[in-house]
């Protein structure tokens, strides 16, 4: 490991000497995080991953419905019926911090939607209905998803940078100070060597 | 803050996310999804977006991941799940973690 280029002076000694107590310290902190924020990684990643299996069996299992519904009505019929724009659904959106890290909070907003649908029901069959009162039952689940999924994908840039910062500070910061001090230590005792000797042959010839 | 949702996709698998009061943007294509998201992305806080726009978005999708939001998430269109989800999970997971702790192979 190469050693940092400063003049082995004792005030560069005792700077580096401050530098290396505090990068260990960072490193330390550091470490801790990076366990913890793995740790709640891991619990979301589990929850993430049941939340979208069953989001998209039922998704799937409602738009499959749904096609099949409208393939039975005439499409100029079903475009007719869906053309009319409904009462858009409001969310709450807030941030959260996981360790530092803001994510996302998503709520949907009850109680806006207006009752029935936004079409006549003679437009379209009780299919169609079914399925769009069954996509808006899913949307709650579909919204509470997307949090997690993004926190997820957050929380995973975040342990990698961390991670990064960690190695750095542990496979090069450090053994570069530790290398320069001892470096700094070794020439600095051989002066004094020198300084003793040299006193000892002005002794000598006197 | 309340923000508003959005669904973008192909025009069957989206219709029936409109008659439930979300707003829909319909794109055939990636080109047209890509155009489609970057109008949507300042409006809206929450958007669906198909997993076959979203598969071969997938480098244009990374730019949300910055911010909180808008969150982007890719849904199964009607032709079911096209898997893209586990695989974002996943990779996820082994930039994190290094190990699999969910799919188990």
């Amino acid at each position: 490991m190469a050693r940092l280029n400063v003049n082995p002076t004792r005030m560069e000694l005792k700077k580096l000497k401050a530098r290396l107590s505090t990068a260990e310290r960072g490193h330390k902190l550091l470490k801790d995080k990076s366990d913890e924020m793995v740790r709640r990684f891991s619990a979301i990643i589990k929850e993430n991953k049941r939340m979208r299996d069953e989001v998209e069996k039922e998704l799937s299992k409602t738009l499959k419905q749904f096609s099949v519904a409208r393939s039975v009505t005439p499409s100029y019929s079903a475009e007719a019926a869906f053309a009319m724009p409904s009462t858009a659904l409001k969310v709450e959106c807030a941030t959260e911090s996981v360790m530092g890290v803001d994510v996302p909070k998503i709520k949907l907003e009850s109680g806006k939607r207006a009752e029935g649908l936004p079409y006549a029901y003679s437009e379209i069959t009780s299919e169609a209905d079914f399925s769009v009162i069954q996509a808006a039952a899913l949307l709650p689940k579909m919204v509470e998803l997307a949090a997690t999924e993004k926190a997820v994908r957050m929380l995973a840039e975040e342990i990698e940078r961390n991670k990064r910062r960690v190695n750095a500070l542990e496979y090069v910061m450090i053994p570069q100070l530790q290398e320069t001090i001892k470096y700094i230590k070794s020439k600095l005792d051989e002066n004094e060597r020198a300084a003793v000797v040299r006193l000892m042959k002005v002794k000598s010839k006197a | 803050m309340t923000g508003k949702m959005a669904i973008v996709g192909d025009g069957d698998s989206i219709t029936v996310f409109k008659a439930a009061g979300v707003d829909s943007f319909p794109a055939e294509n990636e080109a047209k999804a890509k155009e489609v998201l970057r109008r949507v992305a300042k409006d809206y806080q929450i958007i669906f977006l198909t997993e076959e726009l979203a598969r071969p978005l997938s480098e244009f999708l990374k730019r949300f991941d910055e911010e909180p939001y808008p969150v982007v998430l890719s849904i199964p269109s009607k032709n079911g799940s096209t898997g893209y989800g586990d695989e974002m999970l996943k990779s996820a997971m082994e930039r994190a973690l290094g190990v699999d702790i969910l799919f188990n192979n």
